[in-house]
């Protein structure tokens, strides 16, 4: 598993009181670890903390909203961590 | 300070854009029916409201760095520390700085003096939209101009 991944379930962890054995790659943050919009909250704060970033979540919200993705794309866990690394890419180039 | 409109800020004294962060000054009224009943024969000014105050002056840096164009919602206090009692006719010094703006929420810590003495403090959560109605950003200007918001923060985008 990468680092982000690894890094993000700690966060999930500690922020949500979720058992880290549950935080799998292919978990949806809201679905199937039932994190509400608050706790979201703190768990973005924390990621774009730790990784230095801004996590776009309005702009998500809305092609979500629009139909333009789905929730998927950002809110299972190997899909917002490939979207961190990308963030934290463009940051760094 | 109007405790039952819950407009809990006097006056703006400075905002410092560059730096995130405002400085409030409010002074707790003598008389209020929220002390009759907070307490009896003992009246002080009850936490809850100065965390509310520090909401507001987090809430009021926040439209000035967004240039009104959002209103922040209170979503959480985290570490909120209520240290010593504030009484009727004190004055409040109350400070807020931003901690981080993120997409659609930001985070602020704030503390309260009386005198120099740090009396409350949180780190506090906002979500941020849009204004819900023209009025109620119509309001909030009217409030921002009784509170002296500084002209040199915009107040349109």
């Amino acid at each position: 598993m990468s680092s982000t991944f690894n890094t993000v379930v700690n966060i999930i962890a500690e922020t949500c009181d979720i058992e880290r054995a549950t935080i799998k790659p292919e978990s949806h943050a809201i679905n199937d670890l039932g994190i509400d919009s608050l706790d979201f909250l703190d768990v973005a704060f924390a990621i774009d903390k730790t990784f230095g970033i801004k996590m776009p979540i309005e702009q998500w919200t809305q092609e979500v909203n629009d139909g333009k993705a789905s929730t998927e794309q950002y809110f299972v866990l190997s899909n917002l961590c490939a979207r961190i690394d990308e963030l934290v890419a463009t940051r760094k180039a | 300070m109007r405790l039952e409109y819950f407009q809990l800020i006097d006056r703006i004294v400075e905002i410092d854009i560059e730096g995130r962060k405002l400085r409030a000054e409010a002074t707790v009224p003598t008389a209020s029916t929220i002390f009759e009943g907070h307490f009896p024969g003992y009246p002080l000014m009850p936490g809850v409201l100065l965390m509310e105050a520090m909401a507001q002056a987090s809430g009021w840096l926040i439209i000035g760095l967004t240039k009104f164009t959002r209103m922040p919602f209170l979503a959480a206090f985290k570490e909120a520390k209520l240290r010593s009692f504030v009484t009727p006719g004190q004055t409040l010094a109350l400070d807020a700085t931003l901690l981080h703006e993120g997409s659609g929420y930001s985070v602020t810590k704030a503390e309260i003096r009386v005198g120099g003495k740090l009396v409350c403090n949180a780190e506090i959560t906002f979500r941020l939209v849009e204004f819900p109605s023209p009025e109620f950003r119509t309001s909030m200007e009217q409030v921002a101009q009784s509170i002296a918001f500084p002209r040199e923060a915009p107040t349109h985008a």
